[in-house]
């Protein structure tokens, strides 16, 4: 029996750079940055004093009433894939075919924060009773669900900065083992809070670029000194592809393949040698089963940290041999900061845009590359990648060491 | 100054547009919660909590379950106010 493909037929964000998935690419492929110093009143005497922020606040599309009942990731997702359902085509598809798989790493700890002080303050009897179903890290994937009536199963994979990433190879799995014909799948984060911030800062994950928050995020520059913890979501639309064929889908991209691993090596820091990076990325060419000369591009997972980018660096030249000689390497968090749970998500975007469009976005803030880093950075301005089949790969990892690589490819009909 | 039937109605509706975003024009007394104004047994809870506060008035967990009706809770806030 042949292998079920799976395409991608629909696209959506709010991110950082852009309210919906046009403007955001267009700020990326502008080189812009959405990092900026933070106006909450918690900020300004924190260690750090920046974030990204998303560019259009949910209050600006969602009705006050829907809000009041929704954490702010789930309006994400609901922002999100309102906006890939519709760009899909709002599809006619029997619910029991339809699935949903939206990622998460941190969940509704803004809820969970805003109603611990409302029991402190006022009392227990004022804890909001949508309280539970606003901070469960299944909340985003559940409401998405719920609206679009989906029966075939919603699913939350939970692997911090890697989950975006796991919930999209979860989606090609429940399309190619015939449980869905469409499944929504994406990631969302809301963590810009005074606690989790705290956290990231008191593991020294953080930069601390108070100065200049613009040029904070700057993966694989000399004096990268840390993350900048980015919020929003993106989400796709997978359908298989006879079924979108049939209804004549517009095809952004195919999904190849994933491959997943896990470092068995620390709790946060990634394994210096980057032996599990470099068998996901083996895993998931394996499962694509197409020829390395069509890589021609990678999203990578690059964070800005001083240790995570060049492990990852090396981990993918080691996995792609004299192959990662033709992949132009873009490290987009420059742009929109890290997005944690979402980040897998809103960077296979950006695959997917980069499949269809031929071009790779660039990366920002490289003043002076780190020497250790010896693969193809697309720097500054976005570069054509060639006609024809072209592939891409995305790799995410996340805290607790999870490694999540996946493949997609040009659709040439 | 005792609760009347107009007041608290009025309140309630107040409560009922914060919490179900319902057009006030539409909340009446024989409108059913959960049916006609998109207040699920979730936001129950938070309308019965506001309306403690607005009227200083306890309504016990046994009573919300028998408040169907917009009139309802009007009648027993009225009955059991001060």
């Amino acid at each position: 029996m042949t292998r079920r493909r799976v395409v991608v037929t629909g696209l959506g964000a709010t991110t950082p750079l852009g309210g919906d998935v046009s403007s955001t690419w267009e700020a990326l492929l502008a080189g812009k940055s959405g990092v900026r110093k933070l106006e909450d009143e918690w900020a300004q005497s924190a260690s750090v004093t920046f974030a990204a922020r998303v560019a259009v606040e949910p209050s600006e599309v969602m009705e006050r009433v829907e809000m009041r009942r929704l954490d702010r990731s789930e309006q994400f997702a609901m922002i999100a894939s309102r906006e890939a359902w519709k760009d899909a085509g709002s599809p006619e598809i029997d619910k029991e075919r339809l699935g949903v798989v939206i990622a998460s790493g941190i969940g509704g700890v803004i809820t969970m924060l805003d109603q611990y002080d409302v029991l402190k303050e006022k009392g227990a009897r004022f804890v909001s009773p949508h309280t539970v179903p606003m901070l469960m890290p299944n909340g985003p994937a559940a409401n998405v669900g719920l609206e679009l009536q989906a029966r075939a199963g919603v699913h939350t994979p939970v692997s911090a900065c890697a989950s975006g990433a796991e919930a999209a190879g979860y989606a090609l799995e429940m399309i190619r083992n015939n449980r869905a014909d469409i499944v929504v799948t994406g990631g969302v984060e809301a963590a810009i809070h005074e606690l989790p911030m705290s956290g990231f800062a008191s593991m020294k994950a953080l930069s601390t670029r108070n100065d200049d928050p613009a040029k904070a995020s700057r993966p694989y520059d000399k004096d990268r000194d840390g993350f900048v913890l980015g919020e929003g979501g993106g989400v796709l639309v997978f359908e298989e592809l006879e079924h979108a064929k049939a209804r004549g889908a517009k095809i952004y991209a195919e999904v190849m393949g994933q491959g997943l691993t896990s470092d068995g090596y620390h709790i946060a820091a990634p394994d210096p040698d980057g032996q599990g990076v470099t068998r996901a990325v083996k895993l998931a060419l394996a499962d694509a089963n197409i020829p390395l000369s069509e890589i021609v591009h990678l999203n990578a997972h690059a964070t800005s940290t001083p240790a995570g980018d060049v492990a990852e660096a090396n981990a993918l030249a080691n996995a792609l041999g004299s192959d990662i000689s033709h992949v132009a390497v873009s490290a987009t968090k420059s742009m929109t900061g890290h997005l944690l749970g979402g980040a897998g998500a809103i960077e296979s975007i950006f695959c997917v845009l980069a499949m269809y469009h031929h071009k790779a976005p660039p990366t920002i803030n490289i003043e002076n590359l780190d020497e250790a880093v010896t693969v193809d950075v697309v720097r500054d301005v976005p570069r054509d990648l060639p006609k024809g089949s072209i592939a891409c790969l995305n790799d995410s990892f996340g805290f607790g060491g999870h490694n999540v690589v996946l493949v997609f490819r040009s659709y040439e009909g | 100054m005792a609760l009347t039937v107009e007041t608290v109605l009025e309140g309630i509706k107040e409560i009922v547009v914060e919490v179900a975003g319902i057009d006030a024009g539409i909340i009446a007394m024989d409108k059913k919660f959960t049916d006609d104004l998109d207040v699920d047994s979730l936001s129950m809870v938070e309308v019965v909590v506001a309306a403690e506060e607005k009227f200083g008035v306890k309504i016990p967990d046994e009573e919300v379950t028998k408040m169907a009706t917009v009139g309802d809770a009007v009648n027993f806030i009225v009955a059991n106010g001060k």
